[in-house]
Parts: structure tokens; sequence; C-alpha cells
């Protein structure tokens, strides 16, 4: 079967001789919503940060069967998009337009598409108006909004998210939820928020201390207190 | 941690004494001038201010753009630290980079410290004040102005500085002149447009966000012939330096001219490097070049000082 | 994700390292103005200084690999007095046809280039040691010992705070840029954009890191204002030098002297 991602055996570590990761292996097929869990240093961002080639360990990681390695990596960057956690550090541009045309410009495509693309993307955020707006200005959770669509502009095969929910308050974050349940996209999600998990990820895997702990049906996982407690994790309810 | 784009900070043992102590003098009346103003300026809001955008400066070199074949270009920053700040700000947060960078990175020297602070954070400023407020004058206060004016600012702080770090090198015997300072010019001619295109960046964004940014640093007009004497100054200063590119015999040249040993054909052991520094262009050539760009700026400088005065009898006589 | 890579410090248990960082500036400052003053060809003196800075290294336990390979970085603007080597009028120890022209490298170029690059050489050492050895905060208590300004200090001071914060920023937008970076599967297109566009974004990115900075200044004011900042910023001034460092420092400044003698005797 053809995966979107597919990771053997990975292990990283820091150039100071931290270890990061440590024989991870995971796979995520098309159309899967998986959620990435567990304590702060457990080496969720730094197993995100694999996935589109910023980082490189030992080990195995293909994307859509691509080996993510130097020669495929702006390949890899086209069909991953990944959303990091603080937007401001992903809206570099004076306007909405420019960010979100970023992705499919850097690729060369012709301009009729890349308007195309940036309407379609912040037509999926629900951001439409707000093109020609300074993302600067914007709310958090509206950047946080359009820091999607920024990766959803490539139309990329998956859609990583690195903390979606953090910081917003109720009503922003309820809109994100809804969002992210309307996105017909292969999804994995790092993240604390175990309310969310639940309701939208029917698949969990847990990590700690830079292993894989548990990866199965998130609904069994949530009914074992021992097992949230001994990750740092709380069961929500 | 190289983060500098040219080869700007000049290590020590390449600068005469002579030449650093004067560079130190300079630098540090400068420095003292630029502390007092910004204290009347924006007293105690200075020192978080500066700090930071010092910090933003210094970070703000590591982010590049690919030009061509694995080559990228960088900020250095004192034209966007002019425009942003207003130029005595901007020559204490240029200071602080640069100092930061010799004292913990060792990009520059210590005892070179005062010319790398003169080139970069003096100089470099200067020129980027005069030059943007120049064209954005010319420009009626439009916002294309503002974007042409810190294309070029930029573009001319990087020349310029590197003029300066050349003829310092001359000057102190470690580089002849006639190759030191056209090369440099030659090299950042083209290196200053990177600083152009990602100074034109910085505005753009800053314009979209938050314009009052920019626009708060006009010079006011009771200010404006400061601009226009200090630019002028400057074009006459180059114009008197580059026949020095050209006509500077180096020290070979001067030996063979004393002892008589032009005539080559004795198949002498001394053979004089011909008065031309690329094939095929001879230093009267780089000189007219540089003399028709100085040119520009004068009658640039000389446009702008008559539309000045049109403007000062115009306000006279409305009154 | 942290950038301590950036910060030269290397805390070790050395008495190059506890030693009063007044002295260490002072001594290192004398010791590059010396070796600048030393003439070209003093090859005794230059060595003297080379071993100078070298047993300073082993005493500091830094390690002279270590050391050695930070002072490679000054060696790139070297190549900016190779014309000297053919320019410099004096015996003739080699020539080469290049085209018309025939380049002639004289003892006395050679003389001069290798004294400058020594000179560069030994001096970036000192500068390494003393920033390697000495936390940053000792340096800005040594800097207003000189007498530098106050108010440069304290813009100093600040400006190493948050640089490690922004450079972080920094690295993270760069980041955000290469995730987005990607090549696309329709054959035929130029990836990458035009380079006025390559450089509007860096310039973005650098006017959002600005920006950014330029607002957190403002909080950084407030912060200092809630907590009785007026203006002056007070420092508790570091102890007396004692007998010992002045001792120290005598004796560093007569060895530099007499290393500047011997060199003009030479």
């Amino acid at each position: 079967m053809h995966h979107s991602i597919e990771v053997s055996h990975l292990s990283f570590s820091y150039s100071d001789g931290h270890p990061a990761l440590h024989d991870v292996s995971l796979s995520i097929a098309p159309c899967e919503k998986v959620a990435l869990v567990g304590p702060n240093g457990a080496g969720k961002s730094t197993l995100i940060l694999h996935l589109n080639g910023i980082l490189s360990g030992k080990g195995q990681v293909k994307v859509c069967s691509l080996d993510v390695n130097e020669k495929n990596v702006s390949r890899v960057r086209a069909m991953v998009g990944l959303v990091f956690q603080a937007p401001d550090d992903q809206l570099f541009s004076p306007t909405v337009y420019d960010d979100v045309a970023f992705g499919p410009l850097y690729q060369g495509l012709p301009k009729a598409e890349v308007d195309q693309r940036v309407v379609d993307a912040l037509q999926a955020v629900g951001m439409s108006e707000y093109a020609r707006r300074v993302s600067h200005h914007l709310s958090l959770g509206e950047k946080k909004r359009i820091a999607i669509a920024t990766v959803l502009s490539m139309q990329p095969e998956i859609l990583i998210l690195d903390e979606p929910t953090a910081g917003l308050d109720p009503r922003a974050r309820r809109s994100l939820i809804h969002l992210l349940n309307d996105l017909p996209i292969t999804m994995l999600v790092s993240t604390h928020d175990l309310l969310m998990v639940h309701e939208l990820f029917p698949r969990m895997v847990i990590m700690d201390e830079g292993q894989v702990v548990a990866d199965g049906e998130t609904i069994e996982l949530m009914k074992d207190r021992a097992l949230l407690e001994a990750h740092g994790l709380e069961k929500p309810f | 941690m190289h983060f500098s784009p040219a080869p700007m900070h000049i290590p020590d043992g390449f600068l005469s004494i002579l030449v650093s102590v004067v560079m130190w003098i300079l630098s540090i009346f400068a420095i003292g001038y630029s502390l007092k103003r910004v204290s009347q300026d924006i007293g105690e809001r200075q020192v978080p201010l500066m700090g930071v955008l010092a910090a933003a400066i210094f970070a703000g070199q590591m982010l590049n753009f690919a030009v061509a074949g694995g080559t990228s270009g960088h900020l250095m920053g004192a034209a966007i630290a002019t425009i942003l700040l207003g130029p005595w700000a901007a020559v204490l947060v240029m200071t602080s980079v640069v100092s930061i960078q010799a004292l913990i990175f060792q990009d520059g020297g210590l005892l070179a410290l005062g010319a790398n602070i003169f080139n970069m954070a003096i100089v470099g400023v200067a020129v980027s004040y005069v030059t943007y407020q120049l064209v954005y004058r010319l420009s009626g206060k439009r916002p294309w102005g503002i974007f042409a004016g810190g294309f070029l600012a930029a573009w001319l702080s990087i020349v310029i500085t590197a003029l300066g770090v050349g003829l310092q090198l001359a000057l102190s015997g470690t580089s002849p002149a006639n190759i030191a300072i056209p090369a440099m010019a030659a090299i950042h001619a083209i290196i200053g447009i990177g600083e152009g295109l990602i100074t034109t960046g910085v505005l753009a964004f800053v314009y979209a966000t938050r314009p009052d940014l920019i626009t708060r640093q006009e010079a006011p007009p009771s200010k404006a012939g400061v601009v226009w004497v200090v630019g002028l100054l400057l074009a006459v200063a180059l114009a008197i330096l580059s026949p020095l590119a050209s006509s500077r015999p180096d020290g070979l040249e001067w030996v063979a001219e004393q002892k008589g040993f032009l005539d080559t054909a004795q198949g002498t052991v001394y053979n004089i490097i011909p008065d031309y520094v690329l094939p095929g262009v001879s230093n009267e050539a780089i000189a007219t070049v540089l003399a028709g760009i100085l040119g520009i700026i004068l009658v640039l400088g000389v446009a702008m000082g008559i539309g000045y005065l049109r403007r000062h009898r115009q306000q006279a006589s409305d009154q | 994700m942290h950038v301590h890579f950036l910060d030269p410090y290397r805390p070790r248990s050395s008495p190059v390292h506890a030693l009063d960082p007044r002295l260490k500036l002072v001594l290192t400052l004398g010791f590059i103005l010396t070796t600048a003053l030393v003439p070209p060809g003093a090859w005794p003196v230059y060595i003297l200084l080379l071993a100078i800075v070298l047993s300073v290294e082993i005493i500091s336990d830094l390690g002279v690999g270590t050391v050695l390979k930070r002072s490679a970085l000054a060696l790139p603007f070297v190549l900016a007095a190779v014309p000297i080597l053919f320019t410099i009028p004096g015996t003739a120890l080699w020539s080469i046809q290049i085209g018309p022209w025939e380049l002639v490298l004289s003892a006395a170029g050679l003389e001069r280039f290798a004294s400058i690059a020594a000179k560069s050489w030994i001096s970036v050492q000192a500068a390494i040691i003393l920033a390697s050895s000495t936390p940053f905060p000792e340096l800005l208590a040594a800097m207003r010992a000189i007498r530098i300004p106050r108010l440069l200090v304290a813009i100093f001071s600040l400006m190493w705070r948050y640089l490690f914060v922004l450079v972080d920023e920094a690295l993270r937008l760069l980041r955000a840029r290469a995730s987005r970076s990607g090549r696309s599967d329709q054959p035929g297109l130029k990836t990458g954009g035009s380079l006025a566009w390559r450089g509007r974004v860096a310039g973005g990115m650098a006017g959002n890191l600005f920006l950014r900075a330029y607002e957190r200044s403002e909080r950084i004011y407030m912060a200092m204002l809630a907590r009785g900042y007026d203006g002056e910023i007070r420092k508790e001034p570091l102890p007396r030098l004692g007998p010992g460092g002045w001792l120290l420092l005598g004796v560093g400044l007569s060895v530099y002297l007499i290393l500047l003698v011997v060199s003009l005797i030479l």
C-alpha cells in the first residue's frame, strides 16, 4: 500500500549530543488523521522536522514512497505541508496574499494558477476576504488559519500541524477544530489538546523520551488512564 | 559564526597604527555625538530600543537568499537602520552590531574595530541618510521615493563603505591602491544590489504594516540644508579620492621611475605592472566611471539644493 | 530550539578563566597593539608572541586545536594582501607569466605579506581566548572599567540578552521558508522565482523580524519601567583590583614593551 508517511527505525541526536529520537517507526496511510501526543521534550517536534527534511537522522523516512534525502528534499517539501506552532514565524510577507502565494510562486507556477490556488486555500480556511490584509495585524486565531492556508496553496499530500490550538481562546479553538474537521486531507497533528484529539483523530501515537510508546485507536488508548499518566498526559474527561 | 555578506570586517594586522588610531578617534567622536543626540531625542527609551534592534540586525544578517550557484545575498543593515531609526540611533545600533561581532565572534579585529565602526556604522549610516533623504524629497515625498531611496541608499552604503575599506588598506600599505580600491568597488557594486533588494523588501513589509515607522524619520525642513551640504561634501571628497585610485603609483613603479628601470629592453628584474588593473580597462577608465557616478550625485545634490531654495523662497514670499 | 552554539564562552576552571576581566581585556588589547607595532620581518619577536598566545591557550584549557580552528576565520581576508607579494620592490624570488603581464614575487613582498598574515593570525587568537574564557557579563563590566560610556554598554547588554532570542526567530523564519520551498511535479517549471522576488522575500522576513523586535522593545521598556527604571543603568562595580592584579598588569605591559623594543632593534 502506498503510504503517505513511512518512518523506519529513525534515530537522531542533536549536535550537542542530546539524544532526541530512538528507533522511531511510524506509518501513515492516505486520508488518515493521526494525533501525536506526549510530554514536552518527547521528540514530537523533532520527529516532525524529519518529515520534510529539515533534520535528518539515522534510519529511513519516506514521503509518498520518496526517500527524504538531499536529492528529493525539494519534491518532499512540495508534498508535505508543515505548519509550525507560532504563526508569526511563518507569515513573513507584507500581505496575506503574498504569504499564501509564496509556495506556488516558488514552484514556478504560472500567475493564473497561483491566483487560483490562493483563492482556494483562503476559502478552505474560511478567510477569503483577507487576501489584501496585512497579516501582522490579525488575531492569533486568524494568523493560524492563514498559516494553514500558506501550505494548503501548495496542494500537499499531507498536512502536519504543530500545536494548532495552543494559545487560542475557546471560540477560535472551536473554529479551528471545525476547519480541521472539514479538510479532506491526510493529517498529522502534534498536540497537548487531548479533547481535540478525542474529537477529530481516530488514531493516536504516544511518544515519550524519543520513543513511540503506544500507537493505536484513540478511544482505546484514552481508556487507559495509567498509560496516559505514565507519559505526562491527563485523561481529558 | 560568519553571517557577514562581504569582506568588510577588517581583521587585526591589516591596518597601520596610524590609520587605526585616526579611525578610532573619528569613531569615538561620532559615537559620542550620537549618544548625546539619541539621549535628547528618545531619552530613556533608547536602551531597550537600540539593544533589541541591534540584536535584530545581527539576526537579520542571517536571512539570506540564493543568488547564483550556491552564493547568497545578505543584509548589512546600515541603510535600513538609518531609514527606520534615523541617523543617530542607527549609528549606535550599527556600532553595537559591529562591536559585538568583533569582540565575541572575531568578525573583524579589536584594534581595527575603530575602522570597522567608522566604515559600517558611520559612513554607512551617513551615506544612507543623505541618499535616502535626497531621493525621497526628489520624489516629492511619494511612496516610490521610499523604495527607490531605500534601494539607492542601501546600494551606495555598501559601495562607499567598501571604498573606505579599500582606501584604509591602501593607506596602510597592505594592498596597493590601484588594485584594492577598484576591486572593492567592483565587487561591492554587485553585492550592493543584494543589499538594495533586501532593503526594499524590508521597507515593503514595514510600509504595509507600520508605515508610521518610516515616515517618522523625515528630516525636518530646517535640517535639510545640512543634508545637502553633507551630501555635496561627500561627493566632492569622493571626486578627490578617485584620481587617488588610478594614479597613485605603487611602490614598484615609483622605484622603477626613480632608478630608471623603465627600460624593459634591459630584461630587468623589475617588471612594472602596467597601468591597467583589468584586461583592457585602463585606470583612466575606472576613474572616468567613478567620476561619472560622482557627477550624478553632484547634479542630484545641486538639483535638490535648488528645489529646496525655491521652496524656501516660496515659503518666505507666502508669509 | 537553542542557539548556544553562538556563544563562544567555554567554562573551564583555569587561571585564565578566573582572571579579572578588566585585566584580561587590557592585556588582550595591549597584546594586539604590541603585535601591530612590531615591524615586518622581526621574526624572532613574532615567534615569541605566538609562543605567548599558544601558552595562554594551553593554560586556559581551551584546547589549542579549538582556538586554531576558530582562528581560521580571519584567514580569507589575507587575500586582500596578496597583491603586496608582487608590488613591493626587492630581490626577485620567482616570476610567473600571466598573459601580457609578468608578476614578480619579491623577497620584501613575501616578508611583508607573511608579517601581515602572522600579525593577523596571532591577534585573532588572542581575541578568541578573551571571548572564550570570559562570560559576556564580565566583559561588559570590563568595558565599563575602561570608561566605555555606560549607555553604550547598557545597549550591548540588552543586545546580548536578546541576541539568542532573535537569532532563534531568524532560524525559524528560515525554516518556515524552507518548508514552503518545494519543487512541483509539473514539468518545465522554473523553481525558485526571480532573484528580485527572492530578495524581496528575504527582505520581508527581515522586516518581520525587525517589526517584532521593535514591538518587543516597547514591551521590554514597560517591564523595565515597572521595575523602577528611570533611564540610569546602575551596576555594582567590580571589586578593586588587588596587588596581584596590578602586578600581573605591570608584568604583562612590561613584557610587551620589551618585545617591542627588541623588535625595533632587530
